[in-house]
């Protein structure tokens, strides 16, 4: 049965999360995205079906509570936006590292430092590139709506215990404000599954399950590497998800990634009506990047112009992915500045088709 | 000569079935052996092997799941706490433990060890405090004593530019979410035995649901202490017990009144 109802994004991701049978959420409060402890509070999920919310006394805290929920076998997740996602990469490192599966939701604000509260996009490299230490990757989506903010919530624990690996949500401060209508899934029943890789109490006449990211013999510690490197190569290719508007018969491109590529796709709309030939292409997932889906487009295209709330970060994947096919150029605003529609029109026209 | 010898009726002391059959890589007469033995004999003797769940630091004993025979986690430098607490309030009927040096407890981890202790988590942290970072090699911790050298206090700690030793255990056993606070040592056999006893009594207390146990074992660090393992005890009786001083801080409300 269909429900429909008007959300904030924040707090539409945290019911997504109790629906999807989250187990545990660990938090500490940040604005833009407080919304998410505050609706699971409200909730009285203990009651609504066992879920665990605690407070914790910093980001470094709760993402270590989830380490340690997380190699139970639960379904723990954390949330925070950028200063407080800073504090917690060393922790995310480690579940990597061991190989524990959770969610992580990034509500992005304006930095660099304690930087501002109003939206952006400047944590790009930072979810993507491994803002943590070691060779390690996050799957890292993108929703550009609530609605997709609650199905990405969904799809995020799926991933994550697919994977055996952290998943990123990256939403922004524009997403996680704003109210839209939403379609909310039917509630998920809590699992209780018993992996073999989670610390439940060792079962007699088996050996105790262990869940740690050391291994001092660097012989041994390149295997875990090489095992990681394979378990990505696999997402790279069972799990890229992107977006195309008007790409068929293209000369141009946009893309932009989140609230970013709403106000991109209006641009593209008004370069439509004037008759160039121009499309949208929006990553969903910013890793596993869409690289080949930009690589196919590169030959039609004679530009691209990849729109950010920030100063030029997914541009370098852009880059990588058409290989100098075709030229590719960057418009932002940052710092917490929305770009418009208008603005967006203009720097397209100057870089792109006069550029 | 010696076969005749192994005999049941003959045996006086055997392993604990908790230990697994690792060699230890600790060093010749450090305190964490003696720790994790009588640890693990309390796991053996309450029977909840395979209900415990345990949570290693980073410092010397960051290899503790090598050696215990159960379920355990390792957590990054000073964060079991926080681990401990959400392995415990997912799964609030096992038996939890952390088990962390001073660095890891009272310096990057402070914050964790104060705020779950606060909370009143319902676990058991079992805090070695050998004055000293052991892992790195000798560095100051912040349990070092007044004057006393390490690889970063070469001429003795300073207290108008390094501050005075920290007593965390003190500390927590101010906070009310505490149950069971106490201070030991394993350097002599009669020390031993109390320290076990004290592990015992505080796992117990972990299924009465009211709240954290905190057992601090003073132990000793020959290597970065620079002294013989005989050395080092005579050092620690000397100097970290009049600092430290062993016994109960605080008990459990009802034993209180007896
Ligand atoms: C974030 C971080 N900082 C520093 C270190 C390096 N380090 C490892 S163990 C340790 C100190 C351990 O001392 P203590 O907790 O007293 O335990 P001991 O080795 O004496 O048993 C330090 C500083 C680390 N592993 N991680």
């Amino acid at each position: 049965m269909k429900e429909l109802r008007l959300m904030k994004g924040n707090e539409a991701l945290a019911e997504a999360a109790i629906r999807a049978g989250a187990d545990a959420y660990f938090g500490y409060p940040i604005t833009p995205q407080s919304e998410v402890i505050e609706y699971l509070m409200a909730a009285r999920t203990e009651d609504r079906t066992g879920m665990i919310v605690l407070q914790a006394e910093s980001e470094i805290a709760a993402i270590n509570m989830v380490y340690g929920a997380a190699g139970c076998g639960k379904r723990a997740f954390t949330s925070s936006s950028s200063p407080g996602i800073s504090l917690k990469q060393e922790g995310i490192s480690y579940i990597a590292g061991a190989e524990l599966p959770c969610v992580i939701v990034n509500v992005v604000r304006g930095g660099p430092g304690l930087g501002t509260i109003q939206p952006s996009q400047s944590d790009y490299f930072q979810s993507v590139k491994g803002g943590g230490h070691g060779d390690y990757k996050l799957i890292v989506l993108a929703p550009a709506t609530v609605q997709e903010s609650v199905d990405y919530m969904k799809l995020a624990f799926e991933l994550a215990f697919k994977y055996r690996n952290p998943v990123m949500i990256q939403s922004d401060g524009i997403i996680g404000q704003m109210m839209e209508k939403v379609e909310l899934f039917e509630q998920m029943p809590r699992l209780e599954p018993d992996y073999e890789w989670a610390t439940t109490g060792k079962k007699p006449g088996k050996p105790s399950t262990i869940v740690t990211s050391l291994q001092l013999e660097s012989e041994e510690q390149e295997k875990v590497n090489h095992r990681l490197q394979a378990k990505y190569r696999e997402v790279e290719k069972n799990e890229v998800r992107y977006e195309q508007f008007h790409c068929e018969d293209a000369e141009y491109l946009f893309t932009a990634f989140g609230s970013s590529a709403r106000i991109t796709r209006k641009a593209m709309e008004m370069a439509r009506e004037k008759g160039i030939k121009v499309g949208l292409l929006r990553p969903q997932t910013l890793y596993p990047f869409p690289s080949k889906a930009f690589y196919d487009l590169a030959d039609q295209l004679k530009g691209i112009l990849c729109v950010e709330m920030n100063a030029g970060q997914m541009i370098e994947d852009v880059r990588l992915s058409v290989n100098g096919k075709t030229r590719v150029e960057h418009f932002g605003r940052f710092g917490g500045v929305i770009p418009n529609p208008d603005e967006i029109l203009k720097a397209f026209e100057q870089k792109i088709i006069g550029g | 000569m010696a076969e005749n010898l192994i005999k049941p009726e003959n045996l006086v002391y055997k392993k604990s079935g908790i230990m697994t059959d690792r060699v230890l890589h600790y060093c010749p007469g450090c305190g964490h052996g003696t720790a994790h033995r009588i640890l693990a004999e309390v796991i053996e003797e309450l029977g909840i092997q395979n209900e415990t769940i345990g949570v290693a630091p980073v410092g010397c004993s960051v290899l503790a799941y090598y050696y215990f025979d159960v379920d355990m986690q390792e957590a990054a430098h000073g964060r079991a706490p926080a681990v401990a607490t959400g392995i415990k309030r997912v799964m609030p009927e096992k038996y939890v433990f952390t088990y962390q040096g001073d660095g890891d407890l009272a310096a990057i981890g402070t914050a964790e060890t104060i705020h779950a202790c606060n909370r009143g988590e319902n676990i058991l942290i079992v805090f070695v405090n050998n004055g000293i970072y052991g892992m790195t090699g000798g560095q100051m911790a912040p349990t070092t004593l007044i004057g006393m050298k390490s690889s970063t206090s070469p001429f003795g700690r300073d207290i108008k530019t390094m501050g005075s030793p920290i007593k965390m255990t003190e500390l927590v056993a101010q906070l009310p979410g505490t149950y069971y606070v106490t201070r030991q040592a394993v350097h002599k056999p009669a020390n031993v035995r109390k320290a076990k006893k004290a592990l015992k009594k505080a796992l117990e207390y972990q299924k009465l649901n009211k709240g954290t146990c905190f057992v601090e074992i003073v132990s000793n660090c020959p290597s970065n202490w620079k002294m013989t393992p005989v050395q080092s005890n005579e050092w620690m009786e000397e100097n970290m017990f009049p600092y430290y001083p062993l016994g109960d801080i605080k008990l459990p409300q009802d034993e209180n009144k007896k």
